[in-house]
């Protein structure tokens, strides 16, 4: 009754066009986008930014990222966690390098650094697809983890081969090295993955867009209307990685501190980041959302109700984690291809005729 | 024999231009099979050319190669006045040669409206940068190229299902929304491969009529390729007959029709 389209008329293609095209939708947006900024960054603490909210904001970015080109662009991609290393090692050399530049800079070239190295690893998709360009791709995952343990360059010769990150600050409050404030570093990220999601939004829905879908759906037909699929795989590969590399960037200096490149961009993340926007629905900005809340969210929920309500043993606890993100992805594989976004969808479809059947 | 520039007048008193598009002495061969031999014909600015045959005598190939889908070992490709270097598939849309496919090749996961506006691809050039601010250049591409893609959904008749995923849609309605996406990139060249394939007889006149009618309205010259030989000799304003790769018969359809050699090849000939 509330949530309906009915009355709300479009008379131009800029109205029809928009992002939110119910205005129910769209007071929800500046509802959660007002939470976000002016209610949140006052209420968290400590536990709530490191546990919850920094892993969910950065995820939500590498998510966007790898659905631009998983589910956008079909090119399946293994090498997350390698590109993510990317962007963390780039703004480690760059925090390091140039240290009078601010922080909010160093994570968009990092991005823009990690862009550059999705563009060279996604040239195999130009000849190979499916399962053999996801095996190229985790060629990249290895090489990338290697190459940033075995060149001590990157590591700037520390004794321990680790990266940690110093400090920095935005508008003179410190967002990387010991002493942030959580509200601080909360906004940080949450800068970050809002112009994510915004930009991503606006590639989508245009021509970059539909050249990604095109190549997706049929690429021999793609290139029969006049997709250049060089052009449009590569933009693909650019895209993702510039937000992967972002993510990469915040998950180092803003999260983590300090970064041991196997243990921290190893394979599992690539895999954990796939997983996400599985569940979450391929395809979908919405999706990467809520993917990456759904995987950061379960294991809090696994403890709290596991080891703090029941009493289990925490090893059980987090074994059961991955029994149950295991029996998750199938059960979405074979009920739900399109994810936590097309039930989404469906229960919008249907609060619109609701309390009615038609 | 015609003049390249000279047009000529049709049955039903319409005026046909020159020249559009020239094959000249096009063979194409897979590795021992020659699908292709030796054919020349022209296509002129306004006209509805027919390609017909049985099956496997070399159709389909020969829109391939139109569409620079396959490059013939022999032969030149001149459109517009100008011979045709080797080029990519998205070149040659890019260039105005539109196509429908036999079997339908629609973006599946993305709606009807999506799907014609991704025939506009070749005329949207807004930069990525542009792109990702939205407000301003790539605003303004997408409204216009919006409303040149709505003038094809409406001439087409399918307005009301234009958010519709493509895959939820009949058959019939999906034909319909391939040619809408052809449509939509205001082609010099327009190459149909069975577009009433499979289709009952109220849809065969619904896309008999729409074909005619885009030839009408926008002057679009047409190149089809069909089976149904009623439709055929009813649309088409000059037929290239083809069998075995061979070009057997060429000419207005009633010249066509009585060609000896064409009707050997449909009904066969006898072997004494």
């Amino acid at each position: 009754m509330i949530y309906r389209e009915a009355g709300e008329f479009k008379t131009s293609y800029v109205d029809d066009g928009q992002t939110f095209p119910i205005r129910f939708d769209r007071l929800g947006y500046y509802v959660t986008l007002a939470v976000a900024f002016l209610v949140i960054p006052f209420m968290v603490n400590d536990y709530w930014v490191n546990a919850i909210f920094l892993p969910f904001l950065i995820y939500a970015i590498a998510a966007i990222g790898l659905n631009i080109l998983v589910g956008y662009c079909g090119q399946v991609s293994l090498g997350t966690g390698g590109f993510m290393a990317v962007g963390a090692y780039s703004v480690y050399k760059l925090m390091t390098a140039f240290p009078d530049i601010n922080i909010f800079f160093h994570v968009i070239i990092a991005g823009a650094i990690t862009a550059a190295v999705g563009v060279l690893f996604g040239l195999p998709s130009l000849r190979i697809k499916g399962f053999y360009l996801a095996v190229a791709t985790l060629a990249a995952q290895f090489f990338l983890v290697w190459l940033f343990n075995r060149v001590p360059w990157f590591y700037n010769y520390s004794a321990s081969g680790q990266i940690s990150a110093p400090e920095r600050t935005v508008f003179g409050i410190p967002v990387t090295g010991a002493e942030t404030q959580p509200w601080a570093v909360y906004l940080f990220c949450l800068v970050f993955l809002v112009g994510s999601a915004l930009i991503a939004r606006n590639l989508t829905r245009g021509s970059t867009g539909r050249r990604w879908m095109a190549i997706r759906d049929m690429d021999i037909a793609a290139e029969i209307i006049g997709v250049n699929p060089l052009t449009a795989k590569l933009t693909a590969f650019a895209a993702s990685s510039f937000f992967v590399g972002v993510a990469g960037a915040l998950f180092f200096a803003v999260y983590l501190g300090a970064v041991e490149v196997g243990e921290a961009f190893g394979i599992s993340k690539s895999f954990l980041v796939l997983f996400m926007i599985i569940i979450g629905g391929l395809g979908s900005i919405f999706g990467s959302f809520a993917g990456a809340a759904f995987l950061v969210l379960l294991p809090v929920a696994l403890k709290v109700v596991g080891a703090d309500m029941f009493g289990w043993p925490t090893d059980t606890v987090a074994h059961l984690q991955l029994v149950i993100v295991g029996a998750l992805i199938v059960t979405f594989l074979v009920l739900e291809p399109h994810g936590l976004a097309q039930l989404w969808r469906v229960t919008k479809e249907k609060l619109r005729l609701w309390p009615f059947p038609h | 024999m015609l003049d390249a520039t000279e047009g000529y007048t049709t049955a039903d008193g319409r005026k046909i231009g020159g020249v559009v598009m020239e094959m000249k002495n096009i063979t194409l061969r897979f590795g021992g099979v020659t699908a292709i031999q030796d054919i020349s014909f022209d296509i002129r600015e306004g006209e509805i050319r027919a390609i017909i045959g049985p099956n496997g005598a070399g159709k389909s190939s020969m829109l391939n190669v139109i569409s620079g889908f396959y490059v013939p070992q022999e032969g030149e490709v001149w459109f517009r006045g100008a011979r045709r270097p080797q080029m990519r598939p998205y070149q040659v849309a890019q260039q105005g040669i539109a196509r429908t496919f036999q079997n339908i090749a629609l973006f599946e996961g993305m709606s009807v409206l999506d799907n014609v506006m991704t025939g506009r691809l070749t005329e949207m050039k807004a930069s990525i940068w542009t792109q990702a601010l939205w407000k301003g250049p790539a605003e303004r591409e997408e409204v216009a190229n919006r409303e040149i893609a709505e003038k094809v959904i409406d001439f087409l008749e399918i307005q009301h299902i234009r958010k519709t995923p493509v895959s939820r849609l009949p058959y019939g309605l999906k034909k319909r929304v391939e040619l809408a996406r052809a449509l939509a990139s205001e082609p010099k060249l327009l190459l149909l491969d069975e577009p009433m394939a499979g289709m009952n007889v109220e849809e065969k006149e619904d896309m008999s009529r729409f074909i005619l009618d885009v030839n009408d309205e926008f002057g679009t010259t047409i190149a089809l390729i069909e089976h149904d030989m009623g439709v055929v000799m009813d649309l088409s304003d000059r037929v290239v007959v083809m069998d075995y790769g061979k070009k057997i018969g060429d000419g207005s359809p009633d010249e066509v029709r009585n060609n000896q050699a064409v009707i050997d090849a449909y009904l066969g000939v006898a072997h004494d």
